[in-house]
């Protein structure tokens, strides 16, 4: 029997996979780790709210040379999804220049990162482009 | 009588590998030559700030003291990422308008040779059992699986979301700030690196992050800068060649960054650096205008492009069109980063920001030798540190 765990909690897989924000009940805010407060406005009660699973790239880099143990190149991206800024790499893209651009629309996707000695596996999210 | 602080005093050491100095060596011999430029001895500082970040425990500024002067005065140790040197000076001009005492000492100090890429350190290997842990509830390293933690990703992320938010930029163009940076550098005896760099030689070395190649990022290298402090006051009892060599210290400004959509998703370097550069500007009653010179914080060359409009050395959004003017350049109409910048002069970062200061005091005293801005009356030095800090100073020369 295989069973399943997200690469970080804020990454929800049922039914369809999306992220979860923590959302400043005051201002509005939004955060993806677990807060003590408001950064913006000192408030301290959160809801968490679905983030759009769509988006546009905003900056991407390509990298090349990274800390050891991190498999390169790979493409790390700010992604817009409908106001809500994500950190992502972005995924089922050749990382090159070329097939990478600002503004491109991407769509959010999961991957495997591993499978532990319980036979756990472990799913990661990133965005990949939503092809015409 | 005013309560202006002037720099009486102030050197950088040369940067680049020293492997025979250690921390110690390179803070005392920063400080040896700032008190003997400024004409004055450890016993005449109140306060000793001091910044280093590589050095491991125990405070730089005592271990300090030990070597070049035990006088009891109150010491700062100041860290506050590649804002550190700025922070330490800061400190000392804090203590100055505070009033309780007529001289401050400000040092920054690092040994970074060798230490390679600027990163958040290693990602540990993943353990055998997906257990959630930290703020994420991570059950495994998220650098290089959720975006990049690496320095130059980050500087590479910041220079593409201005490309994306105003357009103009491109691989190129980047590298050709480099390649400015470089070719400045040849003419700075103490910069790590001063050789200069042709456009294709930067575009076609090795890749870090898009769009900076290993020459477009700043140098890691060993280094210290020190700076003595005075008040009005005191500086009018001194000899008038001192007073003819000081600088006045006409805007000091730290500023970290205020809430922004996105700012704990990806750095927001330009609010706080714009923040502190109005502050500054209304501080010292100049405007970017008035400036003959710019040492700014080229830590990559995705940055330097961002900063000509958080600095507001052009009109918003037009940073692209400021670089392709050409006023950048030293023989330009808004010199930057004459010194050859983070990417060749070198980054020991709680150096850096005291080093800024020391290159435009340089000009400001008409003793930058081949590389000296003419008739330089003023100039602002500034740095930033991720988390963030940034530190701005607009330096006038003495009537
Ligand atoms: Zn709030």
């Amino acid at each position: 029997m295989s069973s399943r765990v997200p690469l970080v909690d804020y990454l929800a897989l049922e039914p369809e996979p999306h992220l979860v924000a923590h959302e400043c009940v005051s201002c509005g805010a939004r955060y993806f780790d677990r807060r003590n407060g408001c950064a913006n406005c000192f408030g301290t009660e959160f809801h968490d709210v679905d983030v759009a699973t769509t988006g546009e790239v905003r900056a991407f880099t390509i990298v090349a040379y990274a800390a050891p143990g991190i498999e390169t190149p790979f493409v790390a991206a700010v992604v817009d999804c409908e106001g809500t800024s994500v950190r992502a790499n972005l995924i089922n893209v050749t990382p090159d220049p070329e097939h990478v651009s600002l503004g491109m629309k991407v769509r959010l996707a999961t991957n495997s990162v591993g499978t532990d000695a319980a036979g756990t596996e472990a799913i990661g999210f990133g965005f990949e482009p939503i092809s015409n | 009588m005013s309560d202006d602080v002037w720099i009486l005093g102030i050197t950088m050491t040369k940067f680049g590998k020293r492997p025979d100095e250690d921390t110690i060596d390179l803070a005392a011999e920063a400080v040896h030559a700032a008190l003997a430029d400024g004409g004055v001895t450890m016993a005449d500082m109140g306060i000793l700030a001091a910044g280093n970040l590589m050095g491991g425990a125990g405070g730089i500024g005592q271990a300090l003291q030990k070597q070049v002067g035990q006088t009891g005065i109150p010491v700062y140790n100041v860290a506050n990422a590649c804002a550190t040197g700025a922070t330490a000076l800061r400190t000392a001009i804090m203590a100055i308008k505070a009033g309780e005492c007529d001289y401050g000492l400000a040092v920054g100090v690092e040994k970074l040779s060798g230490v390679g890429l600027l990163a958040g350190g290693s990602r540990a290997a993943d353990r055998d059992e997906w257990t959630p842990h930290g703020r994420y509830g991570a059950v495994a390293g998220v650098d290089g699986r959720i975006g990049t933690e690496t320095m130059p990703g980050v500087f590479a992320q910041v220079g593409m979301e201005y490309g994306h938010k105003y357009g103009g930029t491109s691989f190129e163009l980047f590298a050709r700030i480099s390649e400015k940076n470089h070719s400045h550098s040849t003419l700075n005896p103490l910069a790590a690196y001063s050789k200069k760099m042709s456009l294709d030689e930067i575009m076609n070395d090795i890749m870090i992050a898009y769009p900076n190649t290993r020459p477009m990022c700043s140098a890691n290298c060993d280094g210290a800068a020190a700076a003595v402090v005075v008040s009005d006051a005191k500086l009018k009892t001194l000899s008038l060649e001192q007073q003819r060599r000081a600088v006045k210290v006409s805007a000091s400004v730290l500023t970290t960054d205020p809430w922004q959509e996105a700012c704990q998703i990806l750095p927001d370097v330009n609010t706080l650096t714009r923040n502190a550069a109005k502050q500054a500007y209304e501080a010292a009653g100049i405007g970017p205008e008035d400036l003959d010179l710019v040492e700014l914080h080229d830590c990559f060359a995705t940055a330097e492009l961002v900063h000509y409009d958080n600095l507001m050395l052009c009109e918003e959004g037009g940073a692209v069109d400021l670089f392709e003017s050409g006023a950048t350049w030293r023989d330009g109409s808004m010199p930057v980063n004459v010194s050859g910048g983070l990417e060749s002069k070198g980054h020991p970062i709680s150096a850096t920001g005291i080093a800024n200061i020391w290159e435009v005091c340089h000009h400001l005293r008409g003793e930058a030798g081949p590389r000296q801005i003419e008739n330089a009356k003023v100039g602002l030095a500034h740095v930033i540190g991720l988390g963030s800090a940034c530190g701005v100073h607009i330096l006038e020369r003495a009537a």
